[in-house]
């Protein structure tokens, strides 16, 4: 059986975040995951909190208000300078990463209000680069250029919202095809902005069509090997600030996260095993020792000092809620609280409701460790981090992302203080 | 869909997977295949998608599924479970028992009946491999690309070595070494140092009879063959699992048949030899690697001053073992490893041998040979021999198996 530090369950933004930060520090550090984490299809900003319930200019100070108001809330482990401390972390790693001197803009004191796809306002904290030319606050009109082969992304209809909301927007769409392609996807499109010659077409096709005074937004292709060159390069040619607006997925912003961090964890000698389903662990009392976890038709058993759980909540199959209305947390049976009782409401009609089953997760103790019903704790070297945790209701809150990067930058934290508590007690009993 | 009257339970649940695909597209962004030529849709287009069209029996609709080079990473990556690459080679099984399977196919399908006929005329086999003319009409008549690294024959193979091979007097417990057809035709010193490297480290080494694990015919969509192989192979291997007797395997995709695509893929998870040799094969860094946690593993490594880059080949990663070279090279004083990002060198098995394939999986490895060129190793080491023969071929760095540096490393050599 193979031994590590840490074993990290999980390989969405919390999970990698808590192995990066692990990783670094010398920890030794293992990932398991099912597959491929929820970076893919996120658009790759770091929403730290953008309504509650109103819609937040100041997430900083909001994050604090809140907390206040409801201590079930899963931001109220780390706190808003938990969250600063996590985001300027986060914004390094970017920056010295493999897709360097790709960089993130923003920070925990403000939102930026950036468009979408479908041309509506969304406030967001810390963005790509590449996007934040787009901030809605800024007066300045938009021209929105599109590809008629790029199924995901319609210039014309975010335009047209955009206008409904007054802001001054118009769509055009390009022609243009990546070489030899036929049905081409976002990252299809990025893969042709990485190549000169490509970005030089699109310049000369969009040119002549920009008004003096516009900003310039893309589907956010640009470039997935060198996003940095390839929105420059188009910044330069075009004379004016350009921007990207995320596409349905796959996204390519969140696919850089999912690279930089994933690189920046190998480079730091953490290891990662995806199709892994953890089944199970094996425990001395509150000590886990070992998870288990099946391999095509084999179950294995991996060593551990630690267990970060980050397997998300129920999109991801972290969270499981079966027909009998029993939900389990998937990979360790942990208790989860806040599920509705058996036939009571789950779902109101509205997506944007206050829907009772929302909040259902694990719940944990201030070191992230996972508690019972009563509010036992369960094990001491189990931390919980990401949507797997009880109390927040991210799609409302627009708190996704801040919450797993804050939650996974934690658990590693605490980890962290405790091996080095540990170590010097190791070093004083041993003198 | 089984060769057996049982139902196939096991086939069944992975076709059921299906349903869990939530269209996340996170698949297709990993395939090195889509990614650089548009004969192939994708694996969740070909894959969870078009499997809901067709039908048992009835032709299917779309031939595209050809282009998947089946290296299995949809499946590894898929946030949801869904066993893509699964459902693609039965689907293309399928299609190629209505479409039939083409001659040159059915001899690349068959790796140890072209080393039989090679081995004892291997320096004419040989001259003819490296002749263009000759190969250019083999492209012709057979379609068999004329720049594709087809291996050298040996010249003798690693089963006449092994039975002459007297193991050392103090030997512990028992292991079987299952070496596959490329160590026994093409890469017989392969199986030498494996064998050494395991009585080095106090291991008593038997080395069975065996022929194919089958793998290229299921990869060539020839099942009811594919089954016949495998049928026999785990016949040969059983007695030694029901032993308790390990068995170690150099060619990781060899060994991924065997612990897991003929259950899941040909539906064998009903013949009872194979379920007792699935459980007890084991690839043979993971096996270095486990004896290493146990303190078994001998760790006066001699130093190799010396650069290496690593990849680790796609069905090694289907093993879901992690990339245990990685650990057992970093045992080695002073030598470098460099770990690839690249994630497959295109060849998979046989399907960049094939004419119209050939430029795809160069394509496909294009990334992994930058990568390999940027770093100007000593040697290229990777787990898989088709993978080896690919890299050597398009980068000329030598390519090794992880146990020829280990082997060296333990002062063997």
């Amino acid at each position: 059986m193979s031994h590590h530090d840490v074993v990290v369950v999980g390989t969405g933004l919390a999970g990698l975040t808590a192995a990066v930060r692990l990783a670094e520090d010398g920890a030794r550090v293992l990932v398991l995951a099912k597959g491929v984490g929820a970076t893919h299809l996120s658009a790759g900003t770091i929403d730290v909190l953008g309504y509650a319930p109103e819609r937040v200019d100041r997430p900083a100070e909001a994050l604090g208000a809140l907390v206040d108001a409801r201590p079930g809330h899963p931001y109220a482990l780390v706190g808003a300078g938990g969250v600063a401390a996590a985001v300027d972390w986060f914004k390094a790693r970017i920056a010295a990463g493999p897709l360097a001197p790709y960089a993130y803009a923003g920070g925990v004191e403000e939102n930026l209000l950036l468009p979408t796809a479908v041309g509506v306002a969304r406030p967001s904290a810390v963005v790509p680069e590449t996007m934040a030319g787009g901030d809605l606050r800024r007066d300045a009109a938009i021209c929105i250029v599109g590809f008629r082969a790029l199924k995901d992304f319609h210039p014309a209809l975010a335009a047209d919202m955009l206008t409904r909301a007054g802001v001054r927007a118009r769509g055009v769409e390009l022609d243009l095809v990546p070489e030899g392609r036929v049905d081409v996807n976002a990252l299809g499109f990025a893969r042709a902005f990485d190549a000169p010659a490509f970005r030089a077409e699109v310049k000369a096709q969009v040119v002549a069509q920009l008004g003096v005074e516009e900003r310039a937004a893309f589907p956010a292709v640009l470039g997935i090997a060198d996003p940095h060159g390839a929105w420059t390069e188009l910044e330069h040619g075009l004379g004016r600030a350009v921007f990207e607006i995320p596409t349905l997925p796959p996204s390519v912003p969140g696919m850089r996260v999912h690279k930089s961090l994933h690189e920046t964890l190998r480079r730091a000698g953490g290891r990662v095993i995806l199709n892994a389903v953890v089944t199970g662990a094996e425990h001395r009392g509150g000590h886990v020792s070992a998870l288990r976890i099946r391999v095509g038709l084999r179950e294995e058993r991996r060593g551990a000092d630690w267990v970060v759980l980050a397997t998300g909540g129920l999109a991801s199959g972290g969270i499981e809620l079966d027909s009998r209305w029993k939900a389990r947390e998937t990979a360790l049976g942990l208790p989860v609280t806040g599920v509705p009782e058996p036939g009571a409401e789950r779902f109101r009609p509205g997506y944007f409701e206050d829907h009772p089953m929302a909040r259902a997760g694990v719940a944990v103790d201030h070191g992230l460790r996972p508690v019972d019903g009563g509010g036992e704790r369960l094990y001491e070297n189990v931390l919980v981090a990401g949507a797997t945790l009880a109390g927040a209701e991210p799609w409302r809150e627009k708190c996704g992302d801040g919450l797993s990067l804050s939650t996974g930058y934690r658990a590693a934290e605490l980890v962290l203080a405790a091996s080095t508590a540990a170590g010097a007690a190791a070093g004083v009993a041993g003198s | 869909m089984t060769a057996h009257d049982g139902h196939d339970v096991l086939g069944d649940l992975m076709r059921a997977s299906l349903d869990h695909c939530v269209k996340c597209t996170i698949c297709e962004t990993f395939c090195p295949v889509s990614n650089v030529t548009p004969l192939f849709p994708g694996p969740k287009y070909a894959g969870p998608q078009a499997e809901r069209f067709r039908i048992d029996d009835e032709p299917s609709p779309d031939a595209s599924l050809d282009y998947c080079s089946g290296c299995g990473i949809c499946t590894q990556v898929c946030p949801q479970g869904v066993h893509i690459a699964e459902i693609n080679t039965r689907a293309r099984a399928q299609l190629k028992a209505t479409q039939g399977v083409r001659l040159r196919d059915r001899i690349l399908a068959r790796p140890t009946l072209a080393g039989r006929l090679g081995t004892p005329v291997a320096p004419i086999a040989n001259w003819s491999l490296g002749n263009r003319l000759l190969r250019l009409a083999a492209e012709k008549t057979l379609g068999i690309h004329h720049r594709a690294p087809m291996p050298r024959f040996a010249g003798r193979t690693f089963q006449r070595w092994a039975r002459r091979h007297s193991a050392p007097a103090a030997a512990g417990r028992r292991v079987a070494f299952f070496h596959g057809c490329g160590t026994n035709y093409y890469e017989p010193r392969l199986g030498e140092m494996t064998v050494g490297l395991l009585e080095h480290n106090g291991l008593a080494v038997e080395v069975p009879k065996q022929d194919c694990c089958g793998l290229p015919l299921q990869s060539n969509g020839l099942f009811d063959d594919a089954r016949g192989y495998v049928h026999r192979l785990a016949a040969r291997l059983a007695p030694y699992a029901r032993e308790g007797v390990d068995i170690v395997a150099t060619s990781t995709s060899c060994s991924l048949m065997l612990k897991r695509e003929a259950l899941e893929i040909l539906g064998m998870s009903d013949d009872p030899d194979l379920q007792v040799v699935s459980e007890r094969v084991f690839d043979i860094c993971e096996y270095l690697l486990a004896m290493r946690e146990r303190g078994e593993l001998k760790l006066d490594f001699q130093p190799l001053p010396e650069t290496v880059t690593y990849h680790a080949p796609c069905q090694q990663q289907g093993h879901g073992i992690g990339k245990p070279a990685l650990d057992l090279l970093a045992l080695i004083p002073e030598l470098r490893t460099i770990e690839t990002g690249a994630s497959c060198c295109g060849v998979a098995g046989t399907y960049g041998l094939k004419r119209e394939k050939y430029d795809i999986a160069m394509k496909v490895g294009d990334g992994l040979f930058a990568e390999i060129a940027a770093a100007a190793p000593d040697r290229a080491v990777c787990d898989s021999e088709t993978c080896r023969w690919q890299i050597e071929h398009a980068t000329g760095v030598r390519a090794v198996h992880p146990v020829e540096v280990l082997h060296r490393a333990s002062g063997l050599a």
